[in-house]
């Protein structure tokens, strides 16, 4: 069959928030502009998104500034994160918030008619410009909505196969769409992933079967360095119960109005243990953290409120000590605001109203009138392609990165809230600068024996007549992932799955798919193995080479951070021989001043 | 506990096909989505399906339940009855792909023809604009719909009258609405709500909002009012005798 062929300056991989944002940038700046989406438009990840884009507007409470936003961006991130990318994220996120609502988003408003912030997990000052629990979604449908009268050239459900290269530059890629199972090339003169998350490698997860890695796999196997692949963040809160629904996402946003967690005796186990770095701006009682989800500016945040790596840890705890819910979580408890507010019911489904149709609807639970059963569900990997922090470029030239499949910004642990702003101030630097690449660089010529080698290995499993099927690969791998290198680590566990994803996938290259070309699942699932097989092998690898527990890595036999650990970051890179290299380099971007302002900040 | 039943699921390509029954194990708490999936991994890897989220926040895996449209996501099995097969098939108004998958690209194209945002100028020197929350709650609940199409597969106009050349449908009625109610908005789109847009094809039945995942009063609180704002701008004859008199709002 032949290739359907386009040309194009800038190739975006992927249509969330940041592939949306990276493409509006780049065709403001004059460049030809081809997207390239897994799932049709404005279904992308980001509509999961839910409590809201964290930017220090100051709208809620003045004493909020980008200079604290990015001390609490490190202090999260356990000062593992690029220290240059979180400044520039603390400085931008207010104006890329604005640039929204100059394009049509509508946030929910304070009383004097500005734009309204929430609390969340690890921000000092009610920083979230939200609307409702369904910010995601505001986001993806704005961006959306403006970028279809950019003149951009979108191909929905169209996934790509393999990065394309010219010596050393990216020059394109082959790519296949579902409808019809038919392959694209695309030349482009610089390519811009923004391709999502990892989750799909793990058995419990927030995350759709788009979350498959692809962009990760695809710039690894293109050259690119993948950093901080050891932190995946375990968010503290998914659904537990009914079975079908088990990891789906229970937004931090409860625990922002006041939810609180209790065990199986009914105690707030939340308070028994409050990490040394977050002492001083915890509350001391109940009492004072119900002042500060009302409001009160004198009061410190609740200990619900603590990072998502520790709420997470807690709760795992909690239930291996026997005091869980009775389907192994914990209780997630708002209905107990009656005791403050009166109309406390219409307030939780004015504030919550999607967890409260999720609940009602998926669990038979009123959570205006019940506890929630939640625990921890694969959400977010901090980890992801090594970039500059000015310009987004990979070590590959041409190749760019931004959202969650680039890395960097968010360190050890990511704040929630700091992923939608990421989006937007990361996509539009990575817009900007493979418009201003393009337009700097030559043509490149595209090698078409490279894209026929990578014709023939995706149409092999369709050929084959008899092999394994990629489902089970696939559940296999999710297995050992949620089994070997989840929420709790120990050396001989990473071991045995590093062996484990190398078994894998030998016998991902000899799977079989029935059926043809045209929308075939288990064929897109056979084409998605070796991107899951390589982020999960990078993922066992970096966890097992950081001895000690920090952020969202949790050592069972190293359960100490390690001093000389705490200043260097993990970035695996592939070698001619087709095998991963393991490395520590220094953290980036601390500077004096930098230093001088998180000394500040206390 | 593990119940058996018979989902009997739509197999095909480009409206040629026909329903195969597969038997399941349905253990509880399923949704529909789960039935599908199970029957991928185990009975026909094959079976085409569109889904995302699995929370019913992205209106990907929309299709007709025993005839009804549903998100396969938000169905849950123990409230079908499984004492007959339980029939799954792709949404009757658009072209199908293949199995549950249809082709809902005209959706896309009609919303690309909607005259987009236009805000008045800042009310701040920063760029910023003031709005209040009660002038914002309406345009928020048209702005809660994830594009799911059930809206647009219930309609009559679309779906038994083939309407889709003059016809925009209640999703996009809603989109206009969410714009021309926007506080900040400025443009106009009321011609082409009455001429291109085919807003009097609608007699308002209110299936669309029966069907809305989101519950969006879809009939009452957008399409009525836009059909009246129609009906004021080309109907009225006080309007029409001052329009003589007075330019139009630029």
């Amino acid at each position: 069959m032949p290739w359907q062929t386009r040309e194009c300056d800038v190739l975006v991989i992927g249509a969330g928030g940041a592939g949306l944002r990276a493409a509006i940038e780049a065709s403001a700046e004059g460049a030809s502009v081809t997207v390239l989406s897994k799932s049709l438009l404005g279904k992308a990840h980001t509509v999961m998104a839910e409590g809201g884009m964290a930017a220090s507007m100051g709208n809620v409470d003045d004493r909020d500034n980008w200079r604290v936003h990015f001390s609490d961006t490190l202090r999260g991130g356990q000062y593992l994160n690029n220290w240059r990318m979180a400044e520039i994220h603390a400085q931008q996120a207010a104006d890329r918030v604005r640039e929204l609502e100059a394009w049509g988003a509508i946030f929910d408003r304070t009383k004097e008619g500005r734009i309204l912030q929430r609390n969340f997990g690890g921000h000092k000052y009610p920083r979230l410009a939200h609307v409702g629990d369904r910010t995601g979604l505001e986001m993806i449908r704005t961006l959306q909505d403006h970028g279809i009268h950019q003149g951009i050239d979108f191909l929905m459900e169209t996934t790509v196969l393999e990065i394309i290269k010219d010596g050393d530059r990216v020059s394109g890629v082959l790519a296949y769409d579902r409808e019809r199972g038919r392959l694209h090339l695309v030349h482009a003169k610089a390519i811009v992933m923004a391709t999502g998350g990892i989750g799909r490698a793990f058995k419990v997860t927030s995350n759709s079967w788009e979350y498959t890695g692809d962009g990760h796999a695809l710039a690894y196997r293109a050259g690119a360095e993948l950093v901080d692949m050891e932190f995946v963040q375990f968010h503290p809160t998914g659904m537990v119960w009914p079975p079908s629904v088990r990891g789906i996402l229970v937004t931090e946003g409860v625990r922002g109005e006041g939810g609180i967690l209790k065990n199986s005796e009914g105690k707030r186990f939340m308070f028994d243990d409050i990490p040394p770095l977050y002492t001083d701006q915890t509350a001391d009682s109940e009492e004072e953290g119900w002042r500060y989800v009302t409001g009160d500016k004198e009061a410190r945040r609740p200990p619900e409120l603590l990072t998502r790596d520790h709420v997470a840890r807690k709760i795992v705890k909690e239930v291996k000590a026997g005091r869980g819910s009775p389907h192994g979580g914990a209780f997630l408890d708002i209905a107990w605001i009656k005791e403050h507010l009166s109309d406390a019911e219409g307030h939780i489904r004015k504030k919550l109203p999607s967890m409260y149709h999720q609940f009602k609807e998926l669990a038979g639970v009123d959570i205006t009138k019940e506890a929630m059963e939640v625990g921890p569900t694969t959400h977010y990997v901090m980890g992801g392609i090594k970039v500059d922090a000015e310009t987004q470029m990979s070590c590959v030239p041409g190749l760019f990165a931004c959202g969650e499949c680039g890395g960097g910004l968010h360190g050890a642990n990511r704040l929630g809230g700091n992923s939608l702003s990421d989006l937007v101030v990361f996509g539009r630097i990575a817009g900007a600068s493979a418009a201003k690449f393009a337009s700097e660089h030559g043509d490149t010529s595209i090698n078409e024996d490279a894209a026929s080698d990578i014709e023939a290995a995706a149409l092999a499993p369709l050929e084959r007549s008899s092999g394994e099927s990629p489902y089970a690969i696939q559940y296999e791998l999710q297995d050992v992932m949620q089994d070997l290198v989840g929420i709790a680590r120990t050396q001989p566990e990473l071991e045995q799955a590093v062996e484990r994803i190398a078994d894998l996938s030998r016998r991902a290259a000899t799977t079989s798919a029935v059926g043809n070309r045209e929308y075939n699942p288990g064929w897109h699932t056979a084409l998605d193995l070796p991107n899951l097989l390589a982020v999960s092998e990078a993922v066992a690898r970096s966890a097992a080479g950081r001895r000690e527990s920090r952020g969202a890595h949790s050592r069972v036999d190293h359960p100490e951070k390690d001093e000389q650990l705490g200043t260097v970051n993990t970035v695996v890179r592939r070698l001619d021989d087709d095998s991963m290299e393991m490395a520590h380099v220094p953290v980036v971007g601390v500077t004096e001043e930098r230093q001088a302002i998180v000394k500040e900040m206390g | 506990m593990a119940q058996k039943a018979t989902f009997r699921i739509w197999r095909g390509q480009a409206n040629e096909g026909g329903f195969v029954d597969y038997p399941v194990n349905v253990e509880d708490g399923m949704v529909a989505l789960d039935v599908v999936h199970q029957i991928q991994a185990e009975q026909a890897g094959d079976l085409a399906c569109r889904w995302n989220c699995k929370a019913g926040k992205c209106g990907s895996c929309s299709a007709e339940i025993n005839g009804k449209p549903r998100l396969l996501c938000m169905t849950r099995v123990g409230d079908l009855d499984l004492s007959k097969p339980v029939t799954i098939e792709p949404m009757q108004a658009f072209p199908n792909i293949k199995d549950l998958v249809s082709d809902v690209s005209w959706n896309y194209r009609m919303k690309e023809k909607i005259k987009p945002f236009k805000p008045r100028t800042p009310d701040n020197e920063d760029g910023t604009w003031n709005m209040s929350q009660a002038d914002v709650e309406r345009p928020q609940e048209f702005r809660k719909c994830i594009e799911c199409f059930l809206c647009q597969d219930v309609c009559h106009v679309i779906r038994d009258h083939h309407k889709h050349d003059e016809f925009i449908g209640p999703r996009f009625l809603v989109y206009t609405a969410a714009l021309e109610m926007h506080p900040l908005d400025t443009e106009d789109r009321l011609a082409d709500l009455r001429h291109r847009d085919g807003i009097g094809y609608c007699n308002i039945t209110k299936c669309c909002t029966k069907v809305c995942p989101e519950h969006i009063t879809i009939t009452d609180n957008a399409i009525i009012p836009l059909k009246e704002r129609v009906v004021d701008e080309f109907y009225d004859p006080i309007t029409k005798l001052l329009r003589i008199f007075r330019p139009k709002k630029s």
